[in-house]
């Protein structure tokens, strides 16, 4: 799904293959055990953004020039030598879902472990978000805010009615 | 053979490598953010991925349940979900500026257009 | 018979059934997945529904720009007030166990209202996102 999205030309067509694209990284999620990551995925990646990707594109074309091949040859060497970097890095990593694994040892037990009988409420996830690592929310409520009033600046409010009535024409 | 437990990070490795070619070679700025997305969820799925204990369940706590999967990655990518939200809408928004002003939105366009310009 | 009655009749039946979805993962995010993020998304999704459907202008009449920008700033407020207050009963910076007098129900209320500072936060946002890209729209199209 992801290779369909390098190759398409139509905008359009892309914004949809991005939200199938979500909903199949949520799938995903589900089948790893990661069910508030999946609840979130699902609504941010299929909803949000495709709203907002509509938007944009209603405000601008949907079409795509075509390129010449010639400077694409560059970034796909590139990628590749990327990607055979990457892939080199991961022969260290351990298994897939290996219970020695690094990632279970240190913090993670003592947030299982102790999180019911320290907090008090079941779901682990919550506990760590808004307790444990409340900070971090903390930051990113605050990102999410000033990316608001970030495009309030770029975009202007959108004040339907008050626009109409200074340009007093007809709508629709 | 233990190369067969490491094919996850591969997986991941070949999304994210799509993503990248979208954001460096395409000259569309609309193409450009949805390469943007899709690095990003790639970059979630290998954390998820990490977080995952062979025969764990959920991190919801359960009566009788003793192996919970993780929970500490899924808070990270829950913030970082939101975080890639913000900067989506951000992107689209000063995209949208860009073509109001210049009138296209094809890279090589717009620098003809400034070298025009200074 | 008007032209998308169906898509009227559908969405008046759905879009309070979403906004009370809304609220149940909002306050039940303690026991099953979900919590703040989740809600304020699903909030605003209800939102845009309506706008999709009935217009912008009708939808702005209801919950007007100016109250969207101001319900965004209130809850960050809202988080930083609950940081404060646990400082000023003695503890650290957003520790919660110094709310009340049994640390569980602390931890529990504080966990309550910050999710819910953090919901408000992210619909408000999120509509405010909606309004701005669809407030700026061509005038022969009205909208979208």
């Amino acid at each position: 799904m992801a290779l369909a999205t390098v190759w398409i030309r139509n905008l359009f067509a892309a914004t949809m293959l991005m939200g199938i694209f979500s909903l199949l990284a949520a799938s995903l999620y589900v089948l790893l055990d990661a069910v508030d990551v999946a609840l979130t995925e699902a609504a941010v990646g299929a909803g949000i953004s495709i709203i907002l990707m509509l938007g944009a594109l209603v405000l601008t074309t949907s079409k795509e020039k075509v390129h010449d091949a010639r400077h694409n040859l560059l970034a796909l060497v590139v990628v590749l030598i990327t990607g055979a970097a990457l892939i080199y890095g991961t022969m260290d990593m351990p298994n897939f879902a290996d219970p020695k694994a690094p990632a279970h040892q240190h913090v993670s037990p003592r947030y299982t472990q102790e999180s019911v009988d320290e907090i008090g409420i079941p779901n682990m996830v919550t506990s760590v978000l808004a307790s444990y690592r409340g900070l971090d929310t903390l930051g990113e409520v605050l990102v999410i805010f000033v990316a608001g009033v970030g495009v309030l600046l770029v975009l202007g409010a959108g004040g339907f009615q008050r626009r109409r009535r200074e340009s007093g024409e007809e709508e629709e | 053979m233990e190369w067969l437990g490491l094919y996850n990070y591969w997986v991941v490795v070949v999304l994210m490598m799509a993503g990248f070619y979208v954001v460096i070679a395409q000259g569309n700025l609309i193409k450009k953010i949805v390469g943007l997305n899709i690095f990003q969820t790639s970059v979630f799925v290998f954390y998820i991925s990490l977080a995952k204990l062979d025969g764990g369940t959920a991190p919801v706590y359960l009566e009788g349940v003793t192996a919970y999967t993780n929970p500490l990655p899924h808070v990270l990518i829950l913030t970082a979900i939101v975080v890639g939200v913000a900067l989506t809408a951000m992107g689209l928004a000063l995209a949208v500026r860009v073509y109001e002003a210049y009138g296209s939105l094809e890279e090589d366009e717009i620098n003809a257009q400034d070298e025009q310009d200074a | 018979m008007s032209p998308h009655i169906v898509l009227r009749v559908g969405a008046k039946l759905l879009i309070p059934v979403i906004l009370l979805f809304g609220l149940y993962v909002q306050f039940h995010g303690e026991y099953s997945p979900g919590g703040g993020f989740q809600a304020g998304i699903i909030f605003s999704a209800a939102l845009i529904l309506y706008a999709l459907i009935f217009g912008l202008e009708t939808v702005q009449q209801a919950v007007p720009p100016a109250a969207v920008h101001a319900l965004a700033a209130l809850g960050a407020l809202l988080y930083m007030s609950i940081g404060i207050w646990a400082m000023l009963a003695g503890g650290n910076f957003l520790e919660y166990k110094v709310l009340a007098a049994d640390p569980h129900v602390g931890e529990t209320a504080g966990i309550i209202l910050i999710e819910l500072g953090v919901g408000i936060t992210v619909g408000a946002v999120v509509i405010t996102l909606f309004y701005s890209f669809a407030g700026r729209a061509r005038p022969k199209r009205g909208g979208d």
